[in-house]
């Protein structure tokens, strides 16, 4: 029993990847930038989670609506300012900015924090779990991220998928000089992609900071994990990056279950594995496999 | 022979004979300068003793740190921000070799050629992937590098070990003989550096750093460059991981696999200049001006440093050197060639 338990905690672990990894997945599949920075923003939105909360009194959920906006904003302001000009300066240029970014970010938050671990005031749904037949509890809060990380994943597919802004998304990432000539105005609509992918990885961070503890430095593990779920998942496919988040959690639960130390260990390792064996993803189909190999982050 | 074809294939059109050459009398005056200051450099140890040690140790760490990061990112365009993986390998392969008597000095080498050859199986993996992902990659590879370490009880596991260090020696000897290791690594490090991009290697690795589709289509062996590129960054990095573990004499999972060495290199080449020989030496000194200016203020300093390297992105990826050059129209360690008897200089 302990161990169909573990799989079904690391099944609900790896919606909290999926759900830091699909902004992470999105700016690298419309713009072209792998944001090193993604991991930092998750934190700073779990920070403002705890600035918001403690100053009004209220559990974290209930900022929501003030902190979602702000972090949208704060994409905007990035992409306007950071992302869109590095993108002038070449290939490399972004790689560069956003790692400089988060060291930046990592630095002042131990400024302006100190490097304490703090946590977010979940409220009551912190506290609250629900039984799986006898031996089996499930925390409602590891649910609710799971369901929202499959929420905001569909949202982002349907939007993708089915409205007029979601169809310049996709023409924009297939060939932007094209789209600029069929007359999409393409830096308001990078703007928007940036300030959703900083929303995502906000409510993300409010999510790790409410379920364990976060610091400073949390970033760069969170951006790790991020990114080896879209990896295991197979590039492009958002669905995929969910099923390489559940992959990364399953793995990292049941080895923890044998040995606490090895846990995060195996976890990388699943990922130089596929990395090593199958390139493309594990969950990629066909098509997405071979799109992945040709697109412009991957030389197979 | 790719010289001699480039100077026949741009005399047929003209009918006029071209020389090109790559020397000019600024880089003659410049590597004769050098050469004495080297060998000032080794004299120090005698003339100014220990306390002008200490300083030039840092800054020179810093010149081997920076030139070896710009042969990965700045000429071959592989953006590694994990190089700390292999400085951390490098320091525990010399805690390994010399707890098992040999030399530590002898150790340094060994040290660099276990972290390149580990870093051949790892660079079949990260090397499938390109751009940030890569840099992401290998990320991965120190988080993995560093926990093993750290559950290794043989390296004494997360505490640490102490490196068994120059113990036969004097105190001032061993000073001075830490200060030459480092002295040499450097030099080692530009001057390898130097003559590997000189070659065929050099025109390839900028060919695979500004365009792998259209330098593949030409010819050129993309993965075969990004291979070689890697491994001796990643033996260079194990020098100098070694060298920190003898200049500091312990040895500890957090310090050597620290992200903040990558984020060092990265500072160096970008406020220096990419993809020159001079760009990292300038760009080292301008960090070391930094840590004795900063140092004190802690998390600002590394707010700055991060700030400063975003900002040379922005501004201009040619860095400090790129302005110098431009300005006065310098080329001191020159890596192409140039029309001979046309200009006046």
């Amino acid at each position: 029993m302990t161990w169909v338990n573990a799989v079904i905690q690391g099944l609900l672990l790896g919606g909290q990847y999926a759900l830091i990894a699909c902004g992470l997945s999105l700016t690298f599949g419309v713009m072209r930038i792998v944001n090193l920075a993604h991991g930092d923003l998750a934190v700073c939105g779990a920070y403002l989670g705890l600035v918001l909360s403690s100053a009004l009194g209220v559990p974290v959920w209930v900022t929501l609506p003030l902190l979602l906006p702000a972090a949208f904003g704060a994409g905007v302001i990035l992409q306007t300012l950071l992302f869109g000009r590095a993108l002038r300066h070449g290939m490399l240029a972004p790689v560069l900015v956003t790692f400089g970014l988060s060291v930046m970010i990592e630095n002042l938050l131990q400024v302006a924090a100190t490097s304490d671990p703090r946590g977010l005031n979940g409220g009551a749904l912190a506290l609250a779990s629900f039984r799986l037949g006898s031996h089996i509890t499930v925390s409602w809060l590891f649910m609710t991220a799971f369901l929202t990380a499959c929420a905001v994943l569909s949202g982002l597919q349907l939007l993708l998928s089915r409205t007029s802004w979601g169809r310049k998304v996709r023409a924009t990432a297939d060939d932007l000089d094209t789209a600029r000539l069929v007359g999409i105005r393409v830096r308001p609509l990078f703007a928007t992609v940036a300030g959703i992918a900083v929303a995502t990885a906000a409510l993300a961070g409010v999510f790790i900071g409410t379920i364990g503890t976060f610091d400073p430095l949390e970033g760069a593990n969170t951006l790790i994990f991020a990114f080896e779920a879209v990896v295991i998942g197979g590039l492009g496919s958002l669905w995929g990056t969910l099923a390489g988040g559940m992959a990364l959690g399953v793995t990292q639960v049941v080895v923890g279950q044998v040995n606490e130390a090895y846990a995060v260990l195996a976890a990388h390792l699943l990922f130089l594995a596929v990395l090593a064996v199958r390139p493309g993803g594990l969950f990629a189909g066909q098509h997405a496999a071979r799109e992945a190999r040709e697109a412009p982050g991957v030389l197979g | 022979m790719n010289r001699s074809t480039a100077g026949k294939q741009a005399r047929e059109p003209t009918g006029v004979p071209v020389a090109v050459s790559r020397w000019s009398h600024a880089a003659s005056a410049f590597t004769a300068a050098s050469a004495v200051g080297v060998v000032i450099l080794v004299a120090v140890p005698y003339v100014a003793g220990g306390p002008a040690e200490q300083p030039l140790i840092t800054l020179l760490t810093f010149i081997a740190m920076a030139s070896l990061w710009n042969l990965l990112a700045g000429f071959s365009g592989l953006t590694s921000f994990g190089q700390h993986a292999y400085l951390g390998l490098g320091a525990y392969a010399l805690y390994l070799v010399a707890s098992r008597g040999v030399n530590p000095l002898a150790g340094i080498l060994l040290a660099a050629a276990i972290a390149a050859v580990i870093s051949l199986p790892v660079s079949a993996i990260v090397l499938r992937l390109s751009g940030g992902y890569f840099a992401v990659a290998t990320l991965v590879v120190a988080a993995v590098f560093q926990i093993v370490a750290t559950l290794s009880p043989s390296v004494g596991g997360t505490t640490g070990v102490s490196v068994p260090g120059l113990a036969g020696y004097g105190p001032v000897l061993r000073e001075a003989l830490v200060y030459w290791a480092t002295l040499a690594v450097a030099v080692a490090s530009v001057a390898g550096v130097y003559l590997l991009v000189r070659r065929t290697f050099g025109l390839d690795a900028r060919a695979v750093g500004s365009d792998p589709v259209a330098a593949a289509s030409l010819g050129v062996r993309v993965g075969r460059i990004r291979r070689l590129a890697y491994l001796a960054a990643a033996g260079g990095a194990g020098a100098v991981g070694a060298l920190i573990a003898l200049q500091t004499l312990y040895v500890e999972p957090t310090s050597v696999f620290n992200v903040q060495y990558s984020v060092y290199m990265l500072f160096m080449v970008l406020v220096g200049g990419m993809g020159t020989i001079e760009g990292p030496i300038l760009g080292a000194l301008v960090l070391f001006a930094l840590q004795e200016a900063l140092s004190s203020y802690g998390a600002w300093y590394l707010v700055v440093v991060g700030g400063l390297a975003v900002a040379a992105t922005l501004v201009g990826s040619r860095g400090l050197w790129g302005l110098v050059s431009d300005r006065f129209g310098w080329s001191l360690l020159p890596i192409g060639y140039r029309v001979r008897d046309r200009g006046s200089r």
